[in-house]
């Protein structure tokens, strides 16, 4: 191992064996994301309505919440590790951590909102079995 | 042992090169994905937050896509994330078939990238055409 140049320091290490696993995750949350939001988007098609209680029925059905919750984990996920790229891509300073943090933050705490939300109407629902 | 400031020559960028249908539909994959990030995802947990809230909140949210400014911005931010989802989803089978390798070849991979904003035009239209249509 040199102690000059930059690619000095690190020739001879091997790879990290980390290479794939950003590409990998991608891929397999956009598989998942394509069937999440097929049914998510025919569903939304077919509502009769957009009114309160057609809409709190329809979430209370374990068939509605249960999918719905899969689609938050698998689509945030996914525009999480996408918008790590655009901030990698555009950001090479120290705002590229301040803004990764951010990505971060946004995406769990959204993605909690969303999946407690979806949760509370469904172990609250009372007709929602019926639905 | 400091790394130096490298000073080599950049390669060409967006404003040298002529843009194609391929250039156009890979800024529009990440546009679009960019964009459902941070405003869909505003919109679909906000519809969901107020659904768990109770019928006051959720009613602020159909007065904010349904009543503010005659119902216009429900209409906007549907259909422009509705197309949004349609062009991303088309771009994102482009990747997958460009991940295996197939479609390089100059032609077909124009056919490929024109192909994916024609599918989402017309899956946008045939969507709202259903919603429209059954109410």
């Amino acid at each position: 191992m040199g102690r000059g140049t930059a690619i000095g320091r690190v020739r001879g290490l091997g790879s990290a064996k980390h290479g794939a696993h950003h590409w990998w995750r991608q891929r397999l949350t956009s598989a998942s994301n394509f069937f999440l939001m097929g049914w998510f988007m025919l569903s939304l098609a077919r509502l009769p309505a957009l009114d309160y209680a057609g809409v709190h029925a329809w979430l209370g059905s374990m068939w509605v919440a249960v999918p719905l919750v899969l689609l938050v984990i698998s689509v945030f996920y996914h525009f999480r590790l996408g918008l790590q790229v655009v901030i990698e891509d555009y950001q090479h300073d120290e705002s590229r951590t301040v803004l990764m943090i951010l990505l971060n933050f946004f995406a769990v705490g959204m993605g909690a909102i969303a999946i407690f939300s979806i949760l509370k109407i469904a172990f609250t629902a009372t007709t929602g079995a019926a639905a | 042992m400091a790394s130096r400031p490298i000073n080599r020559p950049l390669s060409p960028h967006l404003q040298i090169w002529r843009w194609g249908p391929h250039m156009l539909v890979s800024i529009l994959h990440r546009a679009t994905g960019t964009a459902m990030a941070l405003g869909g995802t505003v919109g679909l947990v906000w519809w969901l937050a107020a659904q768990a809230a109770g019928p006051e909140a959720y009613a602020t949210w159909l007065w904010f896509f349904r009543e503010l400014a005659g119902g216009a911005i429900g209409y906007v931010v549907a259909i422009g994330l509705s197309w949004a989802f349609f062009q991303h989803m088309s771009t994102g089978v482009r990747h997958w078939i460009l991940d295996v390798g197939a479609g390089y070849e100059l032609k077909t991979n124009k056919t490929g990238a024109m192909a994916t904003m024609v599918v989402s035009v017309v899956l946008t239209a045939v969507f709202w055409a259903y919603i429209l249509g059954v109410k």
